[in-house]
Parts: C-alpha cells; sequence; structure tokens
C-alpha cells in the first residue's frame, strides 16, 4: 500500500467522499449556466466578433494593414504566434511530465490545464496562417506531392519543423486530453436524466463500461501518451526558438534560445493556468479540489522557470559584452536604452523581477497575489518575445533602412480576436465538459482528502493523530 | 484506516571494510601504474599521436577558438603541459560529480521528493570530496594556469607586443587571475559551506526526529540550488569556457552542468548498487533502482538535447568565429573521431539500453550503462579541455586513464570515508516510510 508522509499537504480537503467529487464537479454541466457565464461569454464572442471583422477586413485587403514595414517584416503577428504556443506548454507539461514523476498534485489541475493548452495552440496556428496573407493556401507548407514540377517545401527551413512539431504536438496533446475525458464522459452520461445529454454524453464516451480492462488500457495509454509528449512539449519550442537562433540576426542567434525559450513557455503556460482556474475555482467553488498546496505548487513552477529565464537574460548579455562581436554588443544595449528601452524594462519587470516575489510564503499562498501576478507574468512573457523580435529587426546591419515599428488597429484587434476565441473555447469547455479530472481525483482521494490524512500513520513508532475534521480555510480569499 | 508499516532494521552503518579498501587500493596501485607509463611516455617523445598530421585540413582557416590565429606564439609545447592538462581535467570532473551530489540531495528536498529519503545519505557524502579536488584545482591553476588558458599571457595586453589582442583586452574585465581565483575560492568555499551545513543537519535529523530538521533543509536547499544556479554556470565559462578564449557560447554553462548531472548521477546509481551488494540499504528494491535508472536515462536525453542544441544552432547559422570549435575537434585526426565516441556514450548507449521498463530495474544493466556514461562524460569534460590547451600535441592514453584511476579511487576512497561517520540510512526522514513503500 502507498503511504503518505505527514509533510505533505492533502491534495482533497473538506473531507470529500467519492460521491461528493462526482456531485461537485458534474452539477455545473447539468444545471443551466449561472448569468456570470453568460457576461463572459458574451464579452468573449464580442471580442470574437469585432475582432473578426478587423481580420477579415485584413484578409481581404492584405497584410499592408499591418504595421510591418520593410525593416520589421515580423512584429505582432509572430510575437502573438510565440505567445500562444508559449502558453500552450503547461498543459501537457501538467498532465505528461508531472505524471511521469508521479506528482499526485497533477490530478485536479490537469483537465482544464491540457483544454487551456488546446486551445492556445488553436490561437498560435491561427498566426502563422492568416500570415501567409493567402489562408486558402494553408497546404502549401505540407510537403505534398503536386502539379508544380520538383516544388517541395523547404526543408532546411525551421519555419517547417514548426509546421511538423506543432501539428504533432496539437494532435497528441488532442488525444492525450480526449483519452483523459472519456471516463468522466460516462460519468455525466450515466446521471444524465433527459434524452439530448445522455446521446451526446453517450456519443462522446465511446462506450466507456468502467470495467477492470477498460481501466487498465486507460492506464497504459496515459503512460503511452505521457511517453510521448514529454519529448514533443519540449521539441515544440525548441523548434520555435530554432526560427530566430539559427539566423545571423544578432540577438537571434545564441545558443542558450532552445532550453530557455521551453523554460519561458512553462513559465508563460503555468502563469495562464494560474489565471483560468482561480477563476474557475471562484465561480464553480472548487476550493476543496484546487487547494491553496495546488496553487502554491504552480507558484513555486512559476518562480523556478522565472528565475532560469532570468538566468537566461543575464547570459546572454554577459555572453555578448564576453564575445566582443560589436554587432550582438549593440543589439543588447539596444535593447535597454534603445527607442524600444520601455519594452525591455516592461519584459525585465514582469518576468524576472515580480515573480521573485513569490519566494515570500504570504505572498504565493494569496488568492490576490497570485492572480495579478499570474497576469503580470503573462504580459511580461509576451514583451519577452516583442524584445527579442521587434528590436533585433528594427536597427538591422544598414542603418539607413533603420525603422520604428508601429502596430495599427489591425494589429490590436486581430490579437484580441485570438483573445475572443481562446476564451470562447474555454468558456464552452467550462460548461460542458468535467473541469476536474473526476475519475483521477477520485483515485487520489483515499490517500488525499483530509479526513483520511490525519489517520495516516508515518513514522513508525509516532503516536496516532487525533481524527479531527479540518476546516477549510481560506486565508486571504475575496 | 491505519497503514502497515514494514519494519526494516534502519539501523545501518555503513563499515569501510578491508575487502572495500583492497579494491580501491588496487584501482589506485593500477591507475599509478598506467600514470606511470604514461609519463614515460609523453617524456620520451611518445603518444603524440598526433604530431605529424597538425591540423592538415586546418591551413585556409582564418582563426582558432584559441584566437591564436597564424602566429603560434609563446608556450612551445613540452610534456608537463599535458600533465597539467589532464590534472585540470580530472580535478574539474571529479569536483563535478562531487558537487552533483550536494545539487543531488538538494533537489530532493526542494521538490518534496519521498522515493529517494532511503538512499540520501549516498549523494550526500559525495560532498565531502569537493575540498580535495577544489584544492587540486587551484594548485593545478597556480602550476599550469598559463599553460591552460591562453588568457593569462601578459602580452597580449600589451599594444606594444605583436601578440597584442583586442578581443582579450576585451575580456580583460572577466578573464583575470583576480576575477579567476575569487570567483573559483567563493564558488568551491561556497559549495563546501552549503554541503557543511546540510550534512549537520541532516546527522542532527537522526538524533532529534521531527519535521524541524526536515523543513530546515529544505530552506538549505533552496539556497543551495540558487547558489548553484549561478555559480555552475560562472564557472564553467571560467574555468572550461575560457580555455578556447576567443570562442563563447551562451549554452556552455547548462550544457557543462547537464553533462555534470548525468555523471553525478550514474556514479549514486553505481555508489547505491555496489553498497546494497555489500549487504547494505537492505530495504532497497528495484523500484529506487527504477527511478536512478530514470534519472540517467532522462538526463542522457537532455544532455544529448543540449549538446545538439548548441551544436545544430552553430552549424545552421555558420559564423566562423563560432564553427571553429567543432572544426577543431571535428577535423582533427586525435579528437574527431572521440566527438562519435561522446555521442554515442553518452546519448546512443544510454538511451537504447535504459529505454524499457525492466532494463532500469536490473542491476547488471544499470552498472555497464553508468560506467559507460561516467567514461562518455569524462571524454566530454577531455573534449572541451584538450583541443583547446594542447591543440594537436594533447592525446588520450595511459596518462589521462591512469590519472583518471587515481582519481576516482580518491574519490571512492573520500566517500567511503564520509559514508561511515553517520548512519547509512537516514531513519528519522519524514519520507522515510514512503521511501521504503516505493512502488512504480
Amino acid at each position: 500500500m502507498q503511504i503518505v508522509s505527514e509533510v505533505r499537504e492533502p491534495l482533497v480537503i473538506g473531507g470529500k467522499t467519492i460521491k461528493d467529487v462526482t456531485n461537485d464537479i458534474s452539477r455545473p454541466i447539468e444545471a443551466a449556466p449561472p448569468r456570470d457565464w453568460f457576461a463572459a461569454m458574451f464579452v468573449s464572442v464580442l471580442l470574437l466578433g469585432t475582432g473578426g471583422y478587423f481580420l477579415g477586413d485584413m484578409l481581404w485587403n492584405g497584410i499592408g494593414r499591418w504595421g510591418l514595414n520593410k525593416t520589421v517584416q515580423w512584429a505582432w503577428d509572430i510575437t502573438n504566434f510565440v505567445w500562444w504556443v508559449g502558453i500552450g506548454h503547461a498543459g501537457t507539461l501538467i498532465s505528461a511530465v508531472l505524471l511521469l514523476f508521479r506528482q499526485k498534485w497533477r490530478t485536479s489541475i490537469n483537465r482544464a490545464a491540457e483544454a487551456m493548452t488546446i486551445f492556445a495552440v488553436i490561437c498560435a496556428a491561427f498566426w502563422p496562417v492568416v500570415h501567409m496573407g493567402r489562408p486558402w493556401l494553408v497546404y502549401w507548407p505540407l510537403p505534398l506531392p503536386n502539379t508544380y514540377g520538383s516544388l517541395w517545401v523547404n526543408f532546411n527551413s525551421p519555419l517547417l519543423w514548426d509546421v511538423f512539431a506543432i501539428s504533432t504536438y496539437f494532435s497528441v496533446s488532442l488525444v492525450f486530453w480526449y483519452i483523459g475525458l472519456i471516463p468522466d464522459f460516462a460519468t455525466i452520461r450515466d446521471r444524465a436524466t433527459t434524452k439530448w445529454p445522455k446521446l451526446m454524453y453517450g456519443l462522446l464516451s465511446f462506450g466507456w463500461t468502467g470495467g477492470a480492462r477498460t481501466w487498465m488500457h486507460y492506464e497504459s495509454v496515459s503512460l503511452i501518451l505521457a511517453g510521448l509528449s514529454t519529448p514533443l512539449v519540449l521539441s515544440v519550442h525548441t523548434i520555435v526558438s530554432f526560427d530566430f537562433a539559427t539566423s545571423v540576426i544578432p540577438g537571434w542567434h545564441t545558443t542558450i534560445f532552445p532550453p530557455y525559450f521551453v523554460a519561458g513557455a512553462i513559465f508563460s503556460g503555468f502563469a495562464m493556468v494560474l489565471t483560468l482556474m482561480l477563476v474557475t475555482r471562484k465561480v464553480y467553488r472548487l476550493e476543496s479540489y484546487i487547494t491553496m498546496e495546488h496553487i502554491e505548487m504552480m507558484n513555486i513552477i512559476i518562480i523556478v522557470t522565472g528565475s532560469i529565464v532570468g538566468i537566461a537574460y543575464t547570459t546572454e548579455f554577459f555572453i555578448a559584452w564576453y564575445s566582443g562581436v560589436e554587432y550582438e554588443q549593440y543589439a543588447f544595449i539596444n535593447r535597454a536604452t534603445g527607442p524600444y528601452w520601455w519594452s525591455y524594462w516592461a519584459m525585465m519587470t514582469c518576468n524576472v523581477i515580480s515573480p521573485q516575489l513569490f519566494w515570500f510564503k504570504p505572498i504565493r499562498t494569496s488568492l490576490v497575489w497570485t492572480f495579478v501576478l499570474s497576469i503580470v507574468v503573462n504580459i511580461g512573457m509576451w514583451f519577452e518575445r516583442f524584445v527579442i523580435i521587434v528590436t533585433s529587426l528594427h536597427r538591422d546591419y544598414l542603418p539607413s533602412s533603420w525603422a520604428y515599428f508601429t502596430p495599427t488597429m489591425w494589429d490590436i484587434m486581430c490579437y484580441a480576436f485570438t483573445f475572443g476565441l481562446f476564451f470562447t473555447l474555454f468558456f464552452m469547455f467550462a460548461k460542458f465538459f468535467p473541469v476536474i479530472n473526476m475519475a483521477e481525483v477520485k483515485a487520489v482521494l483515499k490517500e488525499s482528502s483530509s479526513k483520511n490524512y490525519r489517520a495516516r500513520r508515518t513514522i513508525t513508532e509516532e503516536p496516532l493523530p487525533p481524527l479531527t475534521v479540518p476546516v477549510v480555510e481560506e486565508k486571504t480569499a475575496h | 484506516m491505519k497503514a502497515d508499516v514494514h519494519h526494516y532494521d534502519l539501523a545501518e552503518n555503513f563499515v569501510f571494510s578491508d575487502k572495500a579498501r583492497k579494491s580501491i587500493f588496487i584501482i589506485l596501485a593500477l591507475g599509478i601504474v598506467f600514470f606511470v607509463i604514461g609519463l614515460v611516455m609523453v617524456t620520451m617523445g611518445g603518444g603524440h599521436e598526433g604530431h605529424d598530421h597538425a591540423l592538415a585540413g586546418n591551413g585556409d582557416f582564418i582563426t582558432t577558438a584559441g584566437g591564436e590565429g597564424g602566429h603560434d606564439h609563446g608556450h612551445a609545447y613540452h610534456w608537463t603541459s599535458r600533465l597539467k592538462v589532464t590534472l585540470w581535467h580530472n580535478s574539474l570532473f571529479f569536483l563535478g560529480i562531487a558537487v552533483i551530489g550536494i545539487f543531488f540531495t538538494a533537489i530532493q528536498y526542494a521538490a518534496h521528493a519521498g522515493w529517494s529519503a532511503l538512499i540520501k545519505r549516498v549523494p550526500e557524502a559525495f560532498g565531502s570530496f569537493v575540498p580535495y579536488a577544489g584544492v587540486v584545482l587551484l594548485a593545478v591553476f597556480f602550476w599550469g594556469g598559463h599553460e591552460i588558458f591562453h588568457w593569462t599571457d601578459a602580452s597580449l595586453y600589451d599594444p606594444k607586443s605583436e601578440h597584442y589582442d583586442e578581443i582579450m583586452v576585451g575580456k580583460q574585465g572577466f578573464l583575470n587571475t583576480g576575477v579567476f581565483l575569487t570567483l573559483t575560492v567563493l564558488f568551491i568555499g561556497g559549495w563546501f559551506a552549503f554541503w557543511y551545513a546540510i550534512r549537520n543537519n541532516s546527522k542532527a535529523e537522526d538524533v532529534e526526529g521531527g519535521t524541524k530538521r526536515f523543513w530546515r533543509m529544505k530552506v538549505l536547499a533552496t539556497l543551495f540550488i540558487i547558489f548553484f544556479a549561478v555559480s555552475s554556470s560562472v564557472s564553467a565559462w571560467l574555468w572550461v569556457m575560457s580555455i578556447d578564449s576567443h570562442w563563447f557560447s551562451t549554452m556552455f554553462g547548462w550544457y557543462n552542468f547537464a553533462s555534470y548531472f548525468v555523471a553525478g548521477l550514474a556514479t549514486i546509481t553505481l555508489a547505491v548498487i555496489y553498497l546494497h551488494e555489500a549487504g547494505y540499504l537492505k530495504a532497497l528494491n528495484e523500484n529506487h533502482l527504477h527511478d536512478l535508472g530514470k534519472f540517467v536515462f532522462a538526463f542522457s536525453i537532455f544532455w544529448s538535447y543540449i549538446w545538439f542544441s548548441q551544436f545544430l544552432l552553430i552549424y545552421y547559422a555558420n559564423i566562423s568565429e563560432e564553427t571553429v570549435y567543432f572544426w577543431e575537434r571535428l577535423r582533427s585526426p586525435i579528437y574527431g573521431k572521440f566527438v562519435f565516441i561522446n555521442l554515442f556514450l553518452n546519448f546512443v548507449f544510454p538511451f537504447l539500453s535504459l529505454m524499457t521498463r525492466d532494463a532500469k530495474r536490473k542491476t547488471i544493466i544499470l552498472k555497464i550503462v553508468c560506467y559507460a556514461v561516467i567514461v562518455g562524460h569524462w571524454i566530454d569534460f577531455w573534449l572541451m579541455i584538450t583541443p583547446g590547451t594542447l591543440k594537436e600535441n594533447g592525446g588520450l592514453g595511459f596518462l589521462e586513464i591512469g590519472l583518471a584511476m587515481i582519481y576516482a579511487a580518491a574519490f571512492a576512497f573520500v566517500v567511503a570515508n564520509a559514508l561511515t561517520k553517520a548512519p547509512l540510512i537516514a531513519r528519522n526522514h519524514p519520507m522515510m516510510q514512503e521511501s521504503l513503500h516505493h512502488n512504480i
């Protein structure tokens, strides 16, 4: 049997039983959506619509609607792409890497994090497609046999590797997420009392029986998919970093990029998970499942990855000086003190300095601080990509072509469109799908619910602690 | 529900047996024999495998990573250079393994890991080697710094000299003896101080029990990790990257760390297996081995990832100031083959042999892979250090292997001694029951 040490916090609190888990998590799906949900959905669809108008206009009239110029040929488009892909890292990290590390605290956050991953990757994939200017030719990056003679995609280009990496990552994440959903769909199907939900969740649950054999298959498929996703999650942002680092642009060509981009991606991904989970937790009253312990763990991952990113920034700066390469030195001085100094310092403040506040326990266990800092981190990570991309491009090797990039309304509204898309998808998910993996939470319930927790013995000769049901404590809630 | 608890006898004390001493001394004696043969060979002018070839393909190349360009000035090769370089290489390598012992202990606490509580005294003992390796490292710098580090040449910074090197003047703020010594002493001293504190805290837990020491350890571990995160990168720039004094790579610090980490994990695994085979760590089962195996497997891939990323980006961008590093290695008749041996031992071999679950749970496979990986990373460091210092006079022969065996014996001796100084199992570790019941 499994023994859990006394130094571990319980994963599920409030003395929940297996039945409570089912009820608490199925309730929002079965009930009519609350008014808040409609309000949130309205805002999302509004963003989607107004952003969509500008997007349509841009597609009709051409990429010239954006603020790109002959020097800065890549700006918000690719910044947004990298930003969204980065956010799409946390889900698979939580579901795959933490599964391989046997981190049980993943169970109550993996579902929503994976959903977020999938929606974020959709928002990311949107950018290269519209950036083509002719999105109906979207299949051109695929190495398809064609009638143009020996015309093939450029296999030497990291942009093409990106096509493969992201599409593979998306497919595997989707399958992984869906496999995890099947037992929960079956639960909802079995609880459904009306015709349509019964039919729809019945279809979605693929005839899940819940027998021992099916569970056995479920477990082995989960491990295989986790094994597959782990290299994928690392490869995606590695290849995104190759888009820049294989070039000879000062500020882009630096060997630390691959692991540093991966760390940054996990950093921003966890920040986005926190932003969404804190809201979901509050609206759906999931305080017993997404406990302060979960939030603290995620904040710790934010400190670690944020500090790794900070070390990488410093390393780049130092080696630029150390290398003696004037272009490289200038690129970094220009970042910090040039016309885009404000974006550099926005990045440094949001990404390196502010997450250090999480070293203080009262801050990392405060809901308000966590929520604010999670948004700050995502602002910082957007600026990081903007700094890398635009400040390196805007002053190239030929000073006569130096330019400044200013976004147009179309840049801004196309970005807003992806927010609309992301939140519309997420709110749909939160309404129709179980936001917490019921089956997996039940699996850790016996070890982790606070009722059982106090009855655990850890050290051989230790006397049994009194059996008390602790109260759900919320220090700084609301 | 009451948890049923296994009652292992956790009161184990490691005795440094005569048998173990004998094995270590045999390695030491063999090492000394090899070392002496090697010395005789290099003094007699043997062992210059590549002397005649002298980089045939490099003639048209404008620069070298060391920055000595066409003018191969200053230090003509003398056999003592080879001795100094191999001393530097081995001191660094074994210092790294010792520090990884502390780092591994620290991450177990920082990550709240339970499985490793049973074996935690083993990596913890590794730290005892830090001062020895550190002192030798400093001594080698005083004796051979000039041969190892091109940047110690004062004429580089003299505008009147024909060796004046503007790039090196630019780096002088970092690459100078004062900074080098200050940081070296600070890092090694810091690592040792952290180890001392961690070790004492750990021993106090054996006596006091409770969880107070555990939580204190968590703080110490976190502080050490912060210190190590900075010092591992900076020390790699100073001690290794600055050998090829013109060359630079932002990845280098993490590349060094990755190499150290795999070598350290493999050494921890071997030490645990040998202790278990000698009748210690009775509660150890294949689940613990599985986790150690996973670590070696995963971080071998991590190292390969870092190695490949660094290589690919330099290869792809094809900037001569950067490619020269790989050029000097791949095009060299001496070093070329070792690049591939390095990749085979550190990536292909562990990747394929530790792929399955069963392989990670068998001591014999773990032993073979761990030895291969340790040798592989030793070669990795040799490949980082030798080409920049000895150029085409370098080699991997009796001298290097003999010295590595001497170091390995010294390391085993010091660590075994440290293991006797505390109970082999930290019985009051709050995660101990988790570790005993570890099942994956």
